[in-house]
């Protein structure tokens, strides 16, 4: 047990002590929802909860006010303890009109609490949302739940009737109201929402007080409202966090910091040569802030994103380019390049659901086929998952370390569920990181451009710029060692075996892969990439419950962990749950020639932990 | 964190070469007569007088006869992909922007497939120099329409005729903003060189359009504006502060006439002299050197030398120099709390 269970404290109903709660905020795409999740989370995190969040959000910027699919939400996990996923089924909904209640409702639990906007269920938006009756009014709906109706929309107005703003301005404050509710809800102080908001509008005296006056009224409501009838506080359990600084990260903030600190543990520049695609671009965005570590390249399109970076890892800086699906599909024949020419490049693909522009903006895990097989001729290259938003920073790290080391383009794999979601992350210290400084060729003596180190197969970084070095890189084959153009056909097959060779030599770093769950466990429930929460959870609560399973994450995705084989082996049943129709499953036959049990999905999100639960408990038969 | 450049901290004074010093142990393999030959004499001629550390040169070209160039240019350099070499050149300077970077290209790798870098490369105006080896046909694939191909050239890929019209490489560029425009004759040693030479020293990208004769699938297709007699009287010499004068005695000039280009012999028609367009190369409208670029389809003659040449702001990425404290800082971001040994939590926040 933690020593400090930090609890803040106010107002006279009871409270009631939880282990971990799910909150849903759902609403127009310009009613406010992702800030009020944000500041929430912040408060949350100052006060030393776990917590991890999803942004759900449509592709379109402001679809039309009020319809279904114009419904933004966003989605956290809070916990006392270590939280592994955003959770599935809500505790709180907050729906801030009819369609948000409509798309969210079906995912609220038994129990939950359900707070409306009672002021948006007018006949108009009731209609968009294709209800024929307002909802409100079915007492049979409300009696699995607790209903809160809370005026937002005139309570709002009402407290800002003596200020000079627009009606349209006022209404705008009403997600401060649905955020003091929250706060007094979860028991949590509003004194980070009221620094954040003097700041944020220190020059509009009246916007100001116009959302502060709307926060405290949405506290106070809390405080008064005789639906709300007790509030929870979250129970401190497990062992305390490990000391240092600890912030929030979205996945794609990860991955731009972790690129960051490789360049710093390297000793170079960081390039990144990159064009805007949902969801990969907050990586650009991120890095764009911070010209003292990063040399930021907005191309014209995909290809010359990936371009720029081989120019850029020719020149000796730290390159990489980021994208998704279909921006990784036209990277293609470049990254043919950078294998034929190795040279290190980090490709980051941060998948969604595909084929073609598909739906831009859901998650998926569709993309290993086309990292490991996507390109013309034999092209073998490193692919490496993250698995969790704050994975992304690791594996950013260990991508560039590998690139680096073996001279090779490493491609990283992400998802949208990971780049836009986010989670509590201890910021390391950067001796804490491996340290893996570049180094150049220099000496002209005997240098040979395709010579190899025997360790790694890598071949010399000579830059241009270093006298007697100059040589000449290309597409076209190369002869071993002089790295001339060939054509030679028996140099050919041999360079084709030293290509694959390099990157098969990589499985020496990789880790010894690691089992959690059941000590005598029949079931291993295999994950890659962004499903490792959702599997942690479910074998945590059942193995917990007696069911014999556990479960194992690989980042390495080629080469497979050499420990991988013997691992799978040791188990009766091997699940393999996978948001694609059973990519690592068809590899998993092919190469090791080991039948797994598939659980697929293809619906734009992720995994639920009943959804995985459930399988487990059919394969292990009745408990 | 140090920028990877291998530049001596103490003055070095850079070493006389000759053109010798810049061909690779690879022999050019260019089909004989070709002018690509030319073209790269003029280049390593180019190199020579730059007063550059051989290895501060980088060549950098897409697929095609004359993207093998590289190989034959004892610099560094880079066969990249079709139409892609105008990106590596990019990320190549701005990650090390000491380097004299070359892009080497043809008319269908820099202006159809790779039309878009292209495009791109000369609004940002980078300090690369590019040439363009502009045979009006691809060599490589053996003989296809290019996009520089006359309407109803006969080639392989149109035995009909092409029915597409061509494109004038220069007024592309200039369309797209660049800063140092022109266009030479495989058979003008000189001016070659000295175009070359001028590019090499212009402050941002430079486009140099090279007329090539392809002897094996487009022979002779420049003829009447490259050979000795009819050149005086087709094509006309650009040189800054000079009237636009041409024909063998030098008596025939391009005069503006209801806003058009026209050709007038001077002393006829009450034409004078003064009347005839003085080149000026730095003149900040854009539209003069576009009038230049689409010349040559009629009457009037084909302009080589400098079309355009002005400063303007040369493309440089952000670039600090961050320490480690710096990037701890910036890791951590704005919004954070601190766990101490016995598990207290604070706010760091200011």
């Amino acid at each position: 047990m933690q020593e400090n269970n930090v609890q803040y404290s106010s107002g006279s109903k009871p409270t009631e002590l939880i282990d971990s709660s799910v909150i849903r905020l759902g609403g127009d795409s310009g009613d406010g929802m992702q800030l009020v999740g944000d500041l929430f989370t912040n408060t949350c995190a100052i006060f030393g909860d776990y917590f991890a969040t999803l942004p759900d959000y449509p592709s379109e910027i402001r679809a039309p006010a009020g319809t279904i699919f114009g419904v933004s939400g966003f989605q956290l996990c809070i916990g006392g303890s270590e939280v592994f996923t955003p959770g599935d089924m809500y505790d709180t909904l907050i729906a801030m009109n009819p369609a948000a209640l409509k798309v969210n409702l079906p995912q609220v639990r038994k129990g939950g609490t359900v707070i409306i906007n009672e002021d948006a269920f007018i006949p108009k938006n009731l209609e968009k949302a294709g209800y024929t009756e307002n909802p409100l009014d079915q007492s049979e709906t409300w009696k699995n739940y607790r209903l809160v109706r809370v005026p937002m929309t005139s309570a709002t107005q009402n407290l800002l009737s003596d200020l000079p703003l627009s009606s349209k301005e006022a209404d705008r404050c009403k997600n401060f109201f649905a955020l003091g509710v929250l706060l007094w809800l979860y028991n949590r102080s509003p004194e980070y929402s009221r620094k954040w908001m003097t700041k944020k509008f220190e020059r509009k005296a009246d916007i100001l007080k116009a959302n502060m006056r709307t926060f405290e009224g949405g506290l106070q409501f809390g405080e008064t409202c005789a639906a709300l009838n007790h509030r929870w506080n979250l129970k401190k359990s497990g062992p305390a966090p490990k000391a240092g600084v600890y912030r929030n990260i979205t996945g794609n903030q990860a991955a731009a910091m972790g690129l960051m600190a490789a360049a710093e543990r390297s000793g170079l520049r960081l390039f990144l040569g990159s064009y805007p695609i949902t969801p990969a671009t907050d990586i650009m965005h991120e890095l764009s802030k911070y010209p003292d570590f990063a040399t930021v390249f907005q191309a014209e399109d995909e290809i010359a994103g990936i371009g720029s970076a081989i120019g850029a890892a020719f020149g000796g800086a730290l390159a990489a380019t980021n994208t998704s699906g279909p921006g990784f599909s036209l990277k293609s024949e470049f990254m043919n390049l950078a294998v034929m020419t190795e040279l290190p490049l980090v490709i980051i693909d941060v998948q969604r659901a595909g084929p073609s522009t598909g739906i831009p903006t859901k998650t998926e895990q569709s993309d290993m086929m086309q990292a490991m097989f996507g390109r013309h001729g034999e092209s073998p290259m490193v692919v490496m998952a993250a698995s969790t938003p704050k994975d992304c920073f690791d594996t950013a790290v260990e991508a560039s370390r590998i690139a680096l080391k073996y001279m090779t383009p490493v491609i990283m794999l992400s998802e949208g569920y990971l780049g836009n979601g986010s989670e509590v992350w201890r910021v390391p210290e950067l001796d804490e990181l491996p340290s893996f400084p570049a180094k150049f060729r220099t000496d002209p003596t005997n240098f040979k451009p395709y010579e190899r180190d025997p360790e790694t197969l890598a071949r010399p970084w000579a830059i241009p710029g270093t006298p007697g070095l100059e040589h000449r890189l290309g597409g076209l084959e190369k002869l071993d060692g002089a790295g001339t153009v060939s054509q030679d056909g028996p140099n050919h097959e041999k360079m084709t075996h030293l290509r694959a060779a390099k990157v098969a030599k990589v499985a020496q770093d990789i880790p010894k892969t690691e089992v959690y769950g059941h000590p005598e466990a029949e079931l291993l429930v295999l994950g890659w990439g962004g499903t490792a929460g959702v599997i942690k959870s479910a074998v945590r609560n059942l193995s917990g419950q007696g069911y014999k399973v556990a479960c194992a994450h690989i980042r390495y995705l080629n080469p497979l962990p050499p420990d991988l084989e013997s691992l799978l082996k040791k188990y009766k049943k091997v699940l393999l749950p996978e948001l694609n129709s059973g990519q690592l499953w068809y590899r998993l036959r092919a190469e090791l020639l080991i039948n797994t049990e598939k659980l697929n999905k293809m619906q734009g999100q992720p995994f639920r932990i009943d959804e995985i639960e459930s399988k487990i408990k059919s394969l292990l038969g009745a408990h | 964190m140090s920028t990877p450049t291998n530049t001596e901290t103490s003055p070095k004074t850079v070493p006389t070469y000759s053109r010798k010093d810049f061909l690779s142990s690879t022999e050019p393999r260019w089909c004989a007569g070709c002018g690509t030959f030319a073209t790269f004499n003029g280049i390593t001629r180019a190199f020579v007088n730059a007063g550059i550390e051989r290895e501060k040169f980088a060549v950098v070209s897409g697929i095609g006869c004359s993207s093998r160039l590289p190989y034959y240019s004892n610099t560094y350099g880079f066969h990249t992909i079709h139409g892609r070499a105008p990106t590596v050149a990019m990320g190549l300077k701005m990650a090390n922007p000491d380097l004299n970077v070359w892009v080497i290209t043809g008319d269908g790798d820099g202006l159809s497939i790779g039309g878009n870098h292209f495009i791109h490369l000369m609004r940002r105006n980078p300090n690369i120099k590019v040439v363009l080896f502009n045979n009006q046909i691809y060599g490589l694939t053996k003989g296809q329409t290019s996009p520089t191909s006359p309407l109803g050239a006969k080639t392989k890929s149109a035995p009909y005729g092409s029915v597409d019209r061509p494109m004038h490489p220069l007024t592309v560029a200039l369309g797209a903003g660049a800063t140092f425009v022109a266009r030479v004759p495989d058979t003008d040693n000189e001016l070659m060189y000295q175009v070359l030479n001028a590019a090499s020293k212009h402050e941002g990208v430079a486009i140099v359009e090279v007329l090539i004769n392809c002897v094996i699938f487009n022979d002779k297709v420049f003829e009447s504006i490259t050979n000795k007699e009819t050149r005086p009287d087709t094509t006309v010499l650009l040189e800054a502060g000079k009237p636009l004068l041409f024909g063998a005695n030098k008596d025939r000039g391009i005069i503006m006439k209801n806003d058009r280009p026209t050709v007038a012999k001077i002393g006829e028609g009450g034409a004078r002299l003064e009347d005839v367009i003085i080149h000026d190369p730095q003149n900040p409208n854009s539209g003069y050197a576009f009038m230049l670029a689409e010349m040559g389809d009629s009457e009037l003659p084909v302009p080589y030398g400098i079309f355009r040449q002005i400063h303007e702001h040369v493309h440089k990425p952000h670039a600090g120099k961050g320490n480690k404290e710096g990037l701890l800082k910036t890791l951590r971001g704005s919004n954070t709390w601190s766990v101490d040994n016995s598990g207290k939590i604070s706010s760091l926040e200011k």
